[in-house]
This record gives structure tokens, C-alpha cells and sequence, in this order.
């Protein structure tokens, strides 16, 4: 008994005078916790990194082969979905993989880092289970170290991941830039895991909080981006993002270490801060005390459109801001591709840009690029229905007399509503961006009309996730994946040369590049009708089967 | 058109392996307040998902307000009030936006009428509308649910462990309330496992274990069916107390005498106990604990010693699954 006691006293006064007590302990559970979810990152990064130098190998054999992929460079929206253009006079492969595949690696690393994060602190916050852990005997700082440290572990796997797949994939990479690669990319995980810590001090939310640090993740790629496009060896701009200190390396043709230590710096700083600002609030608040709101209902909120509307809005802005956002800086790079046609004539050859409208045919690609993103709004804004039933709010409102089918038809005019709208500002986003860089203001209408070829695919997207949702709850999430895969052949695509078939398989494929195209009408009317059908079916499964909760 | 308000027959309802409800029966009259016991997981929660069309059982009937409650969903809860087993609301509006959002979708009550109930109800269960959910400790967010349930003009009213996480103030304004709907001859389907609430409010009682009712009927016919306790003071001893048919358990301690009678052998105990010159005599009827504990205790404790041992073991496993498979 005495012993016990004994015992418990000091684990007690352990936590009180340890602020890291318990530090192991936490970080072991948390590790069990995502040890598949680790896995499967690492798996998927090495995967790919892997299949890419066995695709790569077989599409650049030869020596004039790499010189026309270096001559691709010189296109801006290459240079904006890669990375800088380094030792592009005589072409290497492993310039040519680190230049294809650093960013994506890199933007894997950060997403992953950026969602481990927030759900080992605000999630865990929002839900609860924190204040129950703090209870134990556990030091102030623990879980948040513990879930810091569960990321860099995580990051570490991931860098070796890369590190693994550079080396065995037949391609004999030099083996220091190889493990350059792995290092940038597990401390470019870190770095955004920093960002995601301090995002988490600020919101309340989890989702808030992964929605704030992802969209820093979407700015920096952009601020990368544009920066090279202004040097394709990296202008001041580049260098205000993260994704560029690891691209800076100059992988495989002239390693330097040193742009590392920014990462490591700036991961440092932001870990401070978070910590500093973890000091100043309370648990399970925020850094700004909650207001009151309103002691009833808005008549607009009542109705099946004006729920959907209140619990979808803050999704549709974030999306919306960000893709307009992005929409202008992509049309904005427009303007500065007249000289490039003059420079390169056989640039025709590679890629499918017609060069005596060169304007035109960038801004028609940029707006595919630009639709993925409505496409992503509409199948997260699909799934939050799934969440909501998860958490018996569906329920909640159907047995007040509002049928399935209503319900439904209510949340997917909001998204519908939204993914229009969305199109829309995208189009001309796109539109005033091409015409600051060219002086003509048609090109706002023009394209603002011209995004509206999208709406099909889009709908279908959506509408696979509603049948998924309805028919298949269990399954909805893969609603993900056609989006993802669209967006895969859709940036890479071209450049892997992937077989005919396999890129068939996305809308995007099949929606003609306006403006440069002409608007063919038959295959989008085939995608709406596919996409009604879907989404008749998904309304027929949510009215018949089982409530989840 | 039937009399019952809610009536269920053989309702069967798996989740996968699991058999959440296993040939389960209940009936509920027009105006009856009815109380639904069992332990967490026995079922009482998949039932009143099946008797709101939320699920689909597999096979049985049900009736709800005479109809079907998979087909005719909509129109059923055009005339229903529920509050969730564990109600979840939206974290990011407030009380007073979601006790009108499940309100006034409602559209039965008349408008006026409606505020001032709600009006009414904030006040006696001292919530403040104007707090975002999120903020909202757990008591006062079930105290949301209840005036959403309460403000409803509903015909019948299922409340699936509505007091969890209430203080003994507002258990008593919830009571209240409850009350006062029954004296409006409303219908009220209580799940519950707090004995003393369904004991004081309920005129019959539905037990569920194992996803089946293994007892029903007024408090009043349940007891009959069980044995009351009887204390006496026998100055001369029990004398032939023990012998007498009906009576069990009979322990004898200076002069006092306790034991369990079969209530149809209460007049002859009686009679023997006055023949003994009893001083004086408390006849207890069994608590709803005792009635309660007598499906669930033997649980653990007699069922081994069954009458067919290897169907109980059967049944047990089968309604451990179940308990299992109805908590998600």
C-alpha cells in the first residue's frame, strides 16, 4: 500500500516538476497509433519515386532525348509544376530526376507533416482526449514534443523512403545527392510541421487549423513557382519558400548542403513559437476568446440549402480564395511567353502547345490545372455530408421532418452552387491575370465563359462521390481518387508517358482545351448525364439504406 | 388504425455478426409514458433507430403512429420529438441557432406558441442560447437536445437516455416537463438505465437483454410477478413462518423475522403472522432494481446454473455481441 503510494506521489511530482515527463511514453503511443499511416506514406513516396526513374529510364535513353526534356524548361508552366532548371547545357539524368520529382516529393512530405501534426495536437485538443492524457502524470510539453517528435520520426522514414527509391532504382544515382534528396525532404516535412504547430496555437479547430497550414503549404509552392519562373535558377521570390531551400541543393549537379540549414532554422523558429504561444492560452482554447453569437436562428438557416450553406461556407471560401489566388498568378506568367516562342521553334514538338497563339494555349492548360482544385471542393464539400452523419447531425435533422432525399438535394445545390461559382471566379481569376500581362481585357470574359467547359467533369467528380456516399458509405473516401489520378495525368501525364488508356480514364481528358479548342459538345454532355446518373443513383442508396448514426 | 402508438413485433437487426436485436416485441399505448430499460448495449438504441426509419430491420414489423416507419419516415416525424442517445450538435453554432434549426424544420407548431415554449424552456433549464455548442459543457449541450424534443409539439416523444449528464436540478425540471406531457395525454418512449427516473414517471415498463424484451407491463404486474419483503417483529419467534407455501429466504434474529413472500401467499403469511402476535409488520414491494437486477444479475451470477445450459451460453455469447455491435 505504502509502496503504492509511493510511487504514485513521485510519478505525480514527476509531472509537475518535469514539464517533459512522460515524454516516451506519449511519443510510443502516438507512434502505434500511426505506424500504418507512416508506412503507407513511406511506402507511396518510395513507390514513386522508384517507378519514376524505371518510367523515366525508358522514356530518356539517349543523350539528345535529355536535352530535349532540358529544353522543355523553358516553358513557365514546367518550370512552375518542377523546379528550378539547373545544368540544363548538359543535361544529366539525375538533374532530370531531381527536377521532376523534388517537388512532389517534397509537397507529399509537407502534406503528410502538416495532417500528422494537427491531429497529435488540435484535433486531439478539439476531441477531448488531450485534457484526459494531461490529467495523467504527464508533463506540460509532452504531447506536444511527443507529436513533434512522432512527425520527425515519420519524416526521417519518408526521407529514407526517398533516399531508397533514388538508389534502387537501377538509374546509379550518386549516392551523397541521393541522400541529399532524403535529408531536404524530411526536413521540408518538418519545416510545415513547425507552420501546422503554430497554426494549431491559433485556431480551434483541427480542421481550421490543417486548412490554415495547408494553405501556407499551396502559397509557398506558388511563391517557389513564380520565383523560378522569373529566374529558372531561383529569383529572391523562390527563395522566400521552403520548397525551394531543398530544390537549391542542385541535386546531382552541384550538391551544396548549406540552403538545408534554412529549413533546419526556420523548422527550429517556428517550433519556438508554437511553444511560446502554447505558454499563453488555455487548453482546448484559442489565442482569441470566444464571442457570443446569436440566441436564434437566422430564417436562412433553417432550411435543408441554408444548413448546408452555414456548414459549407468556410470550405467554399478557403477553396475559392485559393484557387482565384492561384488563378491570377498562373494567367499572370502568360505575358512572358511570346519571347520563349521566338527562342525555342521546336518546342512544338514536345509539348502539345500550338506556338502561334502561345498565349492561348497557356492559358487553356492553366485552366485545367486551376479546375482541380473546384474538383477537390466538391468532393471534400460531399464528403462533409458523410461526416455529418458520422456524427448523428444527419439524423438530427431528418427526424425533423426533412426527408433524405431533401436533405440531399439541399446540401448538393450548395455545392453545386459553389463549384459554379468557384469555376467562375477561377475563369476569371485566370482572365485578369492574362490580361495584366497582355493589356487585353477580353481575356476575362473569355476565359470566365470558357471555364464553364469544365462543369461536366467536375460534376462527375463530384458525382462519384455522392453514388460512393449513398450506395457504398464505407467506401467514400475513394471519391479521392479519380481526382487524384485526373490530376496526376493532368500534371505528369505528358511527361511520364503514360499509356493512352490509363490517362483515358480522367474527364479532363475529355473536356476540350478551351479557348484554344473549339467547344465540342458531345463528350461533356456524355460526362453530365454519366455524372446524373451517379448521382441519381447515390440518391436512391442514401434514401434506402441504413443511417449510419 | 391501431391504438398503440408504437408497436414492434419481432424485430430482427444485425450488424454483420452482430445481432443488435433478436426477435425483439414492444407496444405502447396513445398516452402512456413508457420506459425502455437495459444496460448500455442491449438494444434500446437500434430500436428507437428502427422505429425512426433510420434503419431498416431485417425482419419484424413495426408500427409508429400507425405507420411504417421505413416508408412513411417523413410523415412520422412530422409528428415526433427525439432526443439521441448521445447527441452530438454543431460545435460552430450556437444553442439557440440549433434549438431553432430543430425546431422550426418542424413546422407542426404554430409560431407563436413555439417561442414562447422556448422561451419558456431556456429559462427553466437556465440555458444561455447565445454560447456556440462547442463551448458548452456536456450537461448543457444534452440540455439543447431536450428543449429542441420539449419546444416540439410532437405526438409522441422518444428520448433515448435523455437525463445523461443533467444535475439532480434539472433531472427534476426535466421530470416536470415530462410530466406535464403526459397530462397532455402525449406519448413519451423513455430509454433509460436510471431506475428511480423510469420508476417515477413511467406507467410500463419494457426491459431489453441480448437485443430481446425479457419482460413488460405495468410497474404493478411486473412486481406481481416477484415476491415482496417482509420485516416483522415476532417477539415469540417464526414459529412455522418458515414452513408456510410462499415464502423464501426467511432469516430470524432477536425477535425480527425478514423474508421474501410470493404475493399470492401474502394473506396467509399475513394471517400466520398475527397468530404468531406480530408487534409490528413492513411489507416492501421489489424496487424496479430489484426487478431489474433480478434479469440482469443472474446474468453473471445463476445463469450457469440455467435450466438448458448450453442455449443460455448461446444466448449470453450472442448478447454480448450484441451489446458490442449496438455501442458503435
Amino acid at each position: 500500500m505504502t509502496t503504492t503510494l509511493r510511487e504514485a506521489t513521485v510519478a505525480l511530482s514527476d509531472g509537475a516538476h518535469r514539464p517533459w515527463a512522460r515524454t516516451a511514453a506519449l511519443l510510443r503511443l502516438y507512434l502505434r497509433l500511426d505506424r500504418v499511416r507512416i508506412a503507407v506514406w513511406a511506402l507511396a513516396v518510395y513507390g514513386t519515386v522508384a517507378g519514376s526513374i524505371a518510367t523515366l529510364l525508358e522514356t530518356y535513353p539517349t543523350q539528345e532525348s535529355l536535352q530535349a526534356r532540358a529544353a522543355l524548361l523553358s516553358n513557365p508552366s514546367a518550370v512552375m509544376m518542377t523546379g528550378p532548371a539547373f545544368g540544363r547545357e548538359h543535361y544529366t539524368f539525375g538533374a532530370m530526376v531531381a527536377n521532376e520529382l523534388s517537388l512532389w516529393v517534397l509537397v507529399a512530405a509537407a502534406i503528410m507533416s502538416v495532417l500528422l501534426v494537427v491531429r497529435h495536437t488540435r484535433a486531439e485538443e478539439e476531441a477531448g482526449r488531450l485534457e484526459v492524457v494531461r490529467a495523467l502524470p504527464v508533463g506540460r510539453f509532452a504531447p506536444p514534443t511527443a507529436a513533434f517528435a512522432t512527425v520527425a520520426v515519420a519524416n526521417v522514414v519518408v526521407g529514407a523512403a526517398v533516399t531508397a527509391g533514388l538508389l534502387s532504382g537501377g538509374a546509379d544515382l550518386a549516392v551523397a545527392d541521393s541522400a541529399a534528396f532524403g535529408v531536404g525532404t524530411a526536413l521540408t516535412g518538418l519545416v510545415f510541421a513547425a507552420v501546422a504547430a503554430v497554426a494549431a496555437q491559433l485556431t480551434e479547430h483541427g480542421r481550421a487549423a490543417s486548412g490554415a497550414a495547408l494553405a501556407v503549404v499551396g502559397a509557398t509552392f506558388l511563391t517557389r513557382g513564380i520565383g523560378d519562373v522569373i529566374d529558372p535558377l531561383g529569383s529572391p521570390l523562390s527563395w522566400t519558400s521552403p520548397f525551394a531551400w531543398a530544390q537549391q541543393t542542385r541535386l546531382y549537379v552541384d550538391l551544396r548542403w548549406w540552403p538545408l540549414v534554412l529549413s533546419a532554422v526556420a523548422a527550429a523558429a517556428l517550433g519556438a513559437l508554437a511553444v511560446g504561444l502554447a505558454q499563453r492560452r488555455d487548453l482546448g482554447a484559442g489565442l482569441r476568446a470566444p464571442r457570443p453569437g446569436p440566441a436564434g436562428a437566422a430564417p436562412a438557416l433553417l432550411g435543408p440549402v441554408g444548413l448546408a450553406w452555414r456548414l459549407l461556407r468556410g470550405l467554399f471560401w478557403g477553396w475559392a480564395a485559393g484557387t482565384t489566388l492561384f488563378a491570377v498568378a498562373f494567367g499572370a506568367m502568360a505575358n512572358s511567353l511570346e519571347d520563349f516562342a521566338e527562342e525555342l521553334p521546336d518546342l512544338g514538338d514536345l509539348f502539345q502547345i500550338d506556338l502561334t497563339d502561345l498565349t492561348n494555349a497557356f492559358a487553356s492548360v492553366v485552366l485545367a490545372f486551376l479546375v482541380v482544385g473546384v474538383a477537390c471542393f466538391v468532393v471534400a464539400a460531399v464528403l462533409r455530408l458523410r461526416a455529418e452523419e458520422g456524427q448523428g447531425r444527419v439524423a438530427a435533422v431528418v427526424v425533423t421532418g426533412t426527408s433524405r432525399p431533401r436533405l440531399l438535394a439541399g446540401w448538393l445545390a450548395v455545392v453545386a452552387g459553389g463549384a459554379v461559382v468557384m469555376t467562375v471566379l477561377v475563369g476569371l481569376g485566370a482572365g485578369v491575370g492574362v490580361w495584366s500581362g497582355s493589356g487585353d481585357p477580353a481575356w476575362v470574359g473569355r476565359m470566365a465563359v470558357a471555364a464553364l467547359a469544365y462543369l461536366p467533369a467536375v460534376a462527375l467528380f463530384g458525382a462519384v462521390a455522392v453514388a460512393l456516399a449513398g450506395l457504398a458509405p464505407g467506401a467514400a473516401p475513394w471519391a479521392w481518387l479519380p481526382v487524384g489520378w485526373s490530376a496526376f495525368v493532368l500534371f505528369l501525364g505528358g511527361l511520364l508517358d503514360l499509356p493512352e488508356w490509363t490517362r483515358e480514364v480522367s474527364p479532363f481528358e475529355h473536356t476540350p482545351l478551351v479557348p484554344q479548342e473549339a467547344l465540342a459538345a458531345g463528350p461533356l454532355v456524355v460526362m453530365g448525364l454519366t455524372a446524373a446518373a451517379l448521382v441519381a443513383a447515390g440518391f436512391v442508396g442514401f434514401t434506402r439504406r441504413d443511417l449510419e448514426r | 388504425m391501431t391504438d398503440l402508438a408504437i408497436e414492434a413485433r419481432d424485430l430482427v437487426k444485425t450488424f454483420g455478426t452482430t445481432r443488435a436485436l433478436d426477435g425483439f416485441t414492444l407496444s405502447v399505448e396513445h398516452g402512456q409514458v413508457a420506459g425502455f430499460l437495459g444496460p448500455n448495449g442491449a438494444g434500446k438504441s437500434t430500436t428507437i433507430r428502427v422505429l425512426l426509419g433510420m434503419l431498416r430491420a431485417d425482419s419484424g414489423t413495426a408500427r409508429v403512429l400507425g405507420l411504417d416507419p421505413w416508408a412513411d419516415a417523413v410523415a412520422i416525424h412530422r409528428r415526433i420529438a427525439y432526443v439521441a442517445g448521445d447527441t452530438n450538435l454543431w460545435p460552430n453554432l450556437t444553442g439557440g441557432e440549433v434549438i431553432d434549426l430543430l425546431t422550426r424544420i418542424h413546422g407542426g407548431a404554430r409560431e407563436r406558441a413555439r417561442a414562447a415554449r422556448r422561451a419558456e424552456l431556456i429559462e427553466r433549464f437556465e440555458l444561455d442560447p447565445t454560447k456556440k455548442v462547442r463551448t458548452y459543457s456536456k450537461g448543457n449541450r444534452q440540455k439543447v437536445a431536450l428543449v429542441c424534443a420539449l419546444a416540439s409539439d410532437a405526438e409522441l416523444y422518444l428520448l433515448d437516455e435523455p437525463t445523461a449528464g443533467l444535475d439532480p436540478l434539472m433531472e427534476a425540471v426535466f421530470t416536470d416537463e415530462v410530466r406535464r406531457l403526459r397530462d397532455a395525454g402525449r406519448t413519451v418512449l423513455l430509454s433509460s438505465h436510471i431506475l428511480a427516473e423510469v420508476e417515477k414517471l413511467c406507467d410500463t415498463v419494457t426491459i431489453i437483454r441480448a437485443g430481446r424484451a425479457v419482460e413488460s407491463g405495468t410497474l404493478a404486474q411486473l412486481r406481481h410477478l416477484t415476491r415482496s419483503t417482509v420485516t416483522a417483529a415476532v417477539p415469540a419467534g417464526p414459529g412455522r413462518l418458515a414452513a408456510l407455501p410462499g415464502v423464501h429466504d426467511l432469516v430470524a434474529d432477536d425477535g425480527r423475522v425478514r423474508f421474501d413472500v410470493d404475493d399470492a401467499h401474502v394473506a396467509e403469511v399475513l394471517r400466520a403472522l398475527a397468530d404468531a402476535g406480530v408487534a409490528n409488520v413492513t411489507i416492501t414491494p421489489p424496487s424496479l432494481e430489484e426487478l431489474f437486477l433480478r434479469h440482469y444479475g443472474d446474468d453473471v451470477v445463476a445463469a450457469a446454473a440455467g435450466r438448458d445450459d448450453a442455449a443460455d451460453a448461446g444466448a449470453r455469447g450472442a448478447g454480448r455481441r450484441a451489446r458490442r455491435g449496438a455501442g458503435r
